[in-house]
């Protein structure tokens, strides 16, 4: 081993504790030194990014370029005479490529969310025998939104439809959403009212959903829009598409196929995985993959088959949203987040790597170089070049078999593994699986389930507000230090925080989904409201994806009453600590245009002060909501913090409720 | 922990489940399946299970279903690390444990018919304590002082005190608020009501003390009670049981006192009262719950002294109470108007055919009384020896700017009631015809005949401030005095009843809504005119203008009646706009005078509903108090299950007793020559103004014509009867 790191050139390698805040990635990082594998945190460290592009100033949207336009150091005083070649002002340039993150960010979403919404036709029309509708009763809901229609008259009775019926329509009409070529996105009528009469005001309501990532690609194309205000409107109409659309009908559609998450235990990182198991980890985001993974490694057969090849059987686990999607709805073990894909491999006890789309590192090949894991991919979009990549197309007509497959690929490769097994033993605890359904239930049970529990102890103080913090991880910053600075800080102060994506696996792994950390870390006030209710101060609500289960909670606490007309009325706040995709843009600009201050770590807008102030101040003139960015993790608490006690004010709830007492005159005037 | 308390209570949910189904399964094995199961005279059947579910209990195996419902509400057990959450887990086992409860108490009745005394007071001197489930006779009475106020909520109490000196302090604190207490369980075998009774604290529904049951399931009497009012009152369906539930944490002020310690099946009958908005408060140590959200204020609070048990209480549920502050010697409250005073208990009495006692309201001139002034005219009772009598004048003067004598005898009828408050005094009847008694007890307490001065005056100022400035009260004791002021009263109430009694409607613009009961009826309005008094029997129209005068903006409100669009039968444009109004454009019109033909809505709060008998071409009319069946085949009860809930429903109206034998009493169908079948008891309590009002109508035997439930209980029975006196409807013209 010694020998071996000799060889490697890398200069630089990363310091473990500096890199994480998590001791088993930690203790990974350091055994990928001693193996002399190069990882993500050390690069990190030779290459360093480009500091007109992390400004947003730099345009290669033509051969003239790449034009570049750094904003000076000092600023700039008087008038910004900055210019592409073709005229193109740092504004315009920064408002283009911010929207086409925009738009690479709802069409991950969106394409995924179609690739659902067919599997979802196919088992509609039983065209598939691995898929099947599982939730009916949010076929029903989805049926309605869709406006199809879920009764019949027969001789003047209303009467059920045929419950095939719904289904085949609720799915065509779902999928002609992506395409359909009039009308409007029909689940933006899910929002609060006065939002969605807001946004017809505005002229964003997406018509559908490719079209406004068409839109956006054409609109930036050289020499089309070039007024960042006209810019950045399309890119609202694109951001709205993906979270009250293309994600919303993901999540909806996830959740008739493979059932609305309930409440569940599991635990979190890289210590779930067991050395005397198999250990399959799958990564990526879409649940069609690993839900039929889940289905053949619990088969019998599949566990006999490992036991006859050595294993005490089969362990799953998942990175990244996959991970997220197999928890919520089978407790099915994280095994860790963005940062944490290659440490896995690491531990030389993962015989398949299975992924599918989204935020998989190239060099996750490389590193499964390095031992005897299986690297396979599944989607005919997502392939990699590196020749140790296995490609094992996946579809739904043969899913059953192709997750056999590659499971049995698994499974026989168990007796591969070398000697140098080591797997962290850090794991913690955690409740995962909430969602807007189970809330409600959670918050008054089958008789009083309603969201007015919960606004009433926003009112009462007790809760000082909502934070949605979600996102990514980003080896710039230390992983998972300014997620849980952040949320830390956030319920010590009686807020609560729904989470979703990696901040939520995060949050697992350091212990603060379990119910047990309200008494620790939560303020009086919250911790009680958890104690009583028996949650968690952080809730997880899912994968990336999911996000929109944020918006529509939000929208539920809005029609509960008592806390204004609008999602912007709200005591809310949006965060993403450790951003990378272009999803996070996506989604945070979702959230700004439905009315949440959202804020980020930092924002590739800082080259054009003009655009960066548009969005970051006079967006909520317009929409209610706007952007912010800050670095450090406890001003950046406490910014939401203070949005929050304006907005507690402005609902005048800034002050202690009086106990009304109840006389025969004030029961008169009920 | 909260989660300490949800883990007992889940526990005791699994328990009570368990003990249901046992009880269920044995049953089953003794009795046939379709053996009559249910709470005696109710239409309601088990009101719990059918107010939440729809369902009809009406024979043993109608209980698997609500028996499957509360198995499969019943959550996973809570883990001690890493749990769930379990707060709606937790109130679905209460729920679970409540049905269960429901279903063990339907077995009871079944079981062990006589454990149960049907009636309103216990029988203590043969040991019958328990008088289980309110029948929908005590329901519809005590349900009325929910709906008008006089009893603000209610205290489910279980357990017992400490010791009876202390359970008498809280019950007596609760009776001065006026709230009514649902008493069940006990705590290690001794129950709060035996306490009492050892205490001499007078227990029954007369004096606001329920006594359930010795054991916890019988706690769910007061749920029953509860959905009950939802859905009498409120109108508000069997089945829909959020609104059923919305409606109770809204509008019935109900809480839950735990006496003692908090075991596993007390902790599923609190879980599943949080359910109702109904918070618990316990005098042990128990974790409390103190957000708020399924209750308006706290759901658990705890441990709380004995001496603030009731004021915190009312200050957890959000409900204000008002315990008079009159200084005399003996408590005050309301509980106490329904309290006996019994031979033995007797130490003097007044009137009651003994000796006069007399009371008159007069107007005076503001310069001429002193307020406050209480003066006693001979001797006070120190001289009256045990057993003794003596005759007593009660003569108070009014004085105010807005006072007018059309108020005197509303002011009067206050006596009644207001004396009866008085802890340990009974007042009967009213003007020249009451009776006082008055207890040892009180006498004991240092209670003095000025005390009924001081009362009074006291509680006309709180009462009547718009319109009273000065009350001074004058005692009598010599009988001289007495006899001259029985005599001046008598001629006052002669020119009186003249002026009320030939009040018509023709003689007024101005009729009068009432809306007093809208906080339980919320789609009711009352109009009253003089000869159509509101259908609960509390207010006349006379009544509603005083109101109006007290409160411009109260539940009374003035109706110009304007245009008569129908003479016959009743109709005015004006008052159609005004209901039109108030019932949000359900109702567009009604008639004063007919049933037949669009009658008035009718609330859960009537006296009596009358029925069209089509087939003796008559009308029926049956008071709440007759739990019998009757010849239009359906109980009170089940009548106005049908009518409540401020529909108008021809064939059938709600009406007060005074108001059958008022002039316009469904005058447009024919008036009271239509009534063909009445209760004896009512028909015998009305029976010189019947006589009186038959014979204003040129049928003198009216009243011998009418037959009562000795006569039939069908068309068919009373038919000959009918024939034979030659019953006047019999030749009307068609009702129909």
């Amino acid at each position: 081993m010694a020998e071996e790191k000799k060889k490697v050139k890398a200069p630089k390698l990363a310091d473990p504790v500096a890199s994480s805040i998590d001791v088993a990635s930690q203790e990974m990082i350091a055994r990928s030194h001693e193996l002399g594998i190069e990882t993500i945190f050390d690069r990190a460290l030779t290459m360093k990014q480009c500091a007109i592009g992390v400004q947003g100033t730099c345009c290669k949207n033509c051969s003239m370029g790449p034009c570049r336009l750094p904003l000076p150091k000092a600023g700039i005083e008087g008038e910004d005479t900055r210019k592409g070649l073709c005229g193109a002002t740092a504004n315009t340039i920064a408002a283009r490529n911010f929207i086409r993150m925009i738009a690479g960010g709802a069409a991950a979403h969106s394409d995924h969310g179609r690739c659902v919404a067919e599997i979802f036709l196919s088992a509609a029309r039983k065209e598939t025998e691995a898929y099947k509708i599982k939730d009916f009763d949010k076929l029903i809901e989805v049926a309605k939104y869709l406006g199809v229609a879920t009764t019949v008259e027969v001789d003047g009775e209303e009467l059920d439809r045929d419950i095939d019926e719904i289904a085949v329509e609720t799915a065509e009409v779902a999928l002609g959403e992506w395409g359909k070529a009039e009308g409007e996105v029909l689940s933006v009528k899910k929002a609060p009212k006065a939002r969605y009469e807001l946004w017809k005001k505005m002229g964003v309501i997406p018509r559908n959903i490719d079209r406004e990532i068409v839109e956006i690609m054409h609109r930036t194309h050289m020499g089309v829009d070039q007024d960042y205000k006209n810019l950045m409107k399309q890119g609202t109409r694109a951001a709205l598409a993906d979270g009250w659309g293309g994600s919303m009908l993901a999540t909806d559609m996830q959740d008739i196929l493979f059932g609305t998450p309930y409440p569940l235990q599991s635990e979190a990182n890289l210590g779930v995985m067991k050395a005397d198991h198999v250990n399959i980890v799958i990564h990526g985001h879409e649940p069609v993959l690993s839900e039929m993974i889940i289905a053949v490694a619990q088969s019998q057969e599949m566990i006999d088959y490992a036991k006859k090849k050595g294993a005490a059987g089969i362990q799953l686990s998942g990175i990244c949203c996959t991970a997220n999607e197999m928890l919520q709805r089978h407790g099915v073990p994280l095994c860790g987040t963005f940062l944490q894909q290659e440490l896995a491999i690491i531990t030389g006890a993962v015989d398949a790597m299975v992924v599918d789309i989204q935020c998989i590192m190239q060099n996750i090949a490389n590193v499964a170089k390095c031992f005897h894991t299986h690297l396979i991919t599944t989607h005919p979009i997502a392939k990699m070049e590196q020749e140790n990549v296995i490609h094992i197309e996946f579809d739904e007509h043969h899913a059953i078999e192709d997750a056999k497959r590659i499971v049995k690929m698994a499974i026989d490769n168990f007796q591969n593994r070398g000697a140098e097994v080591m797997i962290p033993q850090h794991k913690a605890p955690l409740v995962a699986g909430f969602g807007v359904e189970s809330t409600e239930y959670h918050l008054g049970g089958s008789f009083r389930g309603t969201y007015y529990t919960l606004n009433d102890n926003i009112i009462n103080g007790r809760i000082r507000g909502i934070a949605g913090v979600v996102g990514c991880n980003n080896a710039r910053t230390r992983h998972n230090q300014d997620h849980i600075a952040i949320c830390k800080e956030l319920i010590k102060n009686d807020v609560i925080v729904l989470t979703t994506g990696c901040t939520a696996i995060a949050c697992a792994m350091e212990g603060l989904l379990m119910p047990e950390a309200a008494a620790t870390h939560a303020g009086a006030g919250l911790a009680e409201v958890c104690e009583t209710v028996g949650i968690p101060p952080i809730l997880h609500l899912g994968s990336c994806v999911d996000n929109s289960r944020i918006l529509l909670a939000a929208t539920e606490v809005v029609k509960a009453g008592g806390l204004g007309n609008d999602i912007s009325d709200l005591p809310v706040a949006g965060s993403a600590p450790e951003w990378m995709s272009e999803k996070a843009i996506s989604i945070g600009h979702y959230f700004v245009a439905s009315g949440v201050y959202t804020i980020f770590s930092n924002l590739p807008t800082t080259g054009a002060p003009v655009f960066n102030d548009y969005i970051c101040k006079e967006f909520e003139e317009l929409y209610g909501g706007m952007w912010g960015a800050e670095q450090d993790p406890i001003k950046h608490a406490h910014l939401m913090i203070a949005h929050i006690d304006k907005k507690r004010k402005a609902l005048g709830i800034d002050k202690a409720r009086d106990r009304v007492m109840m006389d025969f005159a004030s029961r008169q005037a009920l | 922990m909260s989660r300490l308390i949800a883990f007992a209570a889940i526990q005791g949910g699994y328990k009570v489940v368990s003990q249901a189904e046992g009880a269920y399964k044995k049953a089953l094995a003794t009795y046939n399946a379709d053996t009559k199961v249910g709470f005696p005279n109710t239409g309601y059947y088990l009101p719990v299970i059918y107010s939440l579910f729809g369902i009809k209990v009406e024979t043993l195996e109608d209980l698997q279903e609500p028996l499957d419902i509360a198995r499969g509400l019943l959550p996973p057990h809570i883990k001690s690390k890493n749990w769930l959450p379990f707060l709606g887990p937790l109130l679905d086992a209460g729920m679970a444990g409540i049905i269960s409860f429901e279903v063990i108490e339907a077995l009871r009745y079944l079981n062990e018919p006589d454990f149960y005394l049907h009636a309103e007071d216990p029988d203590i001197e043969n040991g019958k304590l328990w008088t289980g489930a309110a029948d929908d006779t005590i329901f519809r009475k005590r349900g009325v002082e929910f709906v008008d106020g006089t009893a603000p909520g209610f205290a489910a109490i279980v357990g017992s005190a400490p010791d009876p000196e202390t359970a008498k302090m809280i019950i007596e604190d609760y009776q001065q608020r006026g709230l009514y207490m649902f008493l069940a369980a006990n705590h290690n075998g001794t129950t709060l009501i035996e306490q009492l009774i050892e205490a001499g604290v007078q227990v029954g529904w007369s004096t606001r003390i329920a006594c359930f049951g010795p054991d916890i399931s019988s706690a769910v009497f007061a749920a029953g009670f509860a959905n009950r009012v939802a859905m009498a009152f409120g109108g508000v369906q069997p089945g829909d049981y959020k609104k059923i539930l919305m409606y109770n944490k809204e509008r019935v002020f109900a809480f839950v006192n735990a006496l003692g310690d908090v075991g596993t099946e007390w902790g599923v009958a609190a879980a599943g009262c949080v359910n109702w908005g109904f918070p618990t408060i316990a005098d042990t140590d128990i974790t409390q719950i103190l957000p708020t959200g399924i209750c308006t204020y706290e759901h658990v609070v705890s441990p709380v002294s004995h001496d603030e048990i009731c004021a915190k209480s009312v200050e957890v549920r959000g409900l204000k109470t008002l315990v008079s502050d009159v200084d005399i010697a003996c408590s005050f409250g309301p509980a106490y108007e329904g309290e006996r005073v019994r031979g033995a208990d007797l130490h003097a009495q007044c009137g009651g055919g003994k000796t006069q006692c007399t009371e008159l309201v007069k107007m005076a001139a503001i310069g001429d009384i002193e307020d406050g002034k209480v003066i006693l005219e001979g001797p006070d009772l120190d001289g009256i020896k045990e057993g003794g009598t003596f005759p007593l004048g009660i003569f108070v003067q009014i004085a105010g700017r807005e006072f007018q004598t059309d108020f005197e005898p509303i002011i009067e009828r206050q006596i009644h009631h207001l004396v009866n408050y008085i802890q340990g005094v009974m007042h009967i009847g009213q003007r020249d015809i009451s009776w006082v008694r008055i207890s040892k007890a009180a006498i004991e307490k240092g209670f003095t005949l000025k005390d009924i001065g001081v009362v009074l005056h006291a509680k006309f100022h709180q009462d009547f401030g718009n319109i009273v400035d000065k009350v001074q009260i004058t005692l009598y004791t010599k009988k001289a005095d007495v006899d001259k002021l029985t005599a001046t009263a008598r001629s006052n109430y002669k020119t009186r009843d003249a002026r009320v009694d030939n009040m018509t409607d023709e003689d007024v613009e101005t009729y009068y809504s009432c809306t007093l009961c809208q906080s339980f009826a919320p789609n009711h309005v009352c109009s009253v005119s003089p000869e159509r008094t509101g259908l609960c029997g509390a207010y006349n129209w006379m009544d509603c203008k005083a109101s109006f005068e007290i409160n411009p903006t109260g539940p009374n409100q003035p109706i110009e009646k304007g245009e008569c669009l129908d003479t016959k039968l009743g109709q005015w444009k004006g008052v159609n706009d005004f209901i039109y109004k108030a019932s949000r454009g359900a109702v567009t019109h009604y008639n004063f005078y007919s049933m037949v033909i669009d009658p008035m809505t009718t609330c859960g709060c009537c006296e009596c509903i009358a029925a069209m008998l089509p087939g003796c071409n008559g009308v029926m009319t049956v008071g709440r108090d007759y739990a019998g069946e009757t010849p239009c085949g359906m109980k009170f009860t089940t009548l106005a299950g049908v009518m409540g809930g401020g529909a108008s429903s021809p064939g059938f109206v709600g009406h007060s007793k005074f108001n059958i034998t008022q002039g316009k009493f469904i005058l447009g169908d024919g008036g009271l020559l239509r009534m063909v079948w009445m209760p004896k008891q009512l028909k015998e309590e009305l029976k010189d103004r019947i006589v009186a009002r038959g014979e204003a109508m040129g049928v003198p035997g009216l009243y011998d014509m009418i037959a009562d439930e000795t006569v039939g209980l069908t068309e068919e029975e009373i038919m000959p009867f009918l024939k034979e006196k030659g019953h006047p409807a019999l030749d009307m013209e068609s009702l129909v």
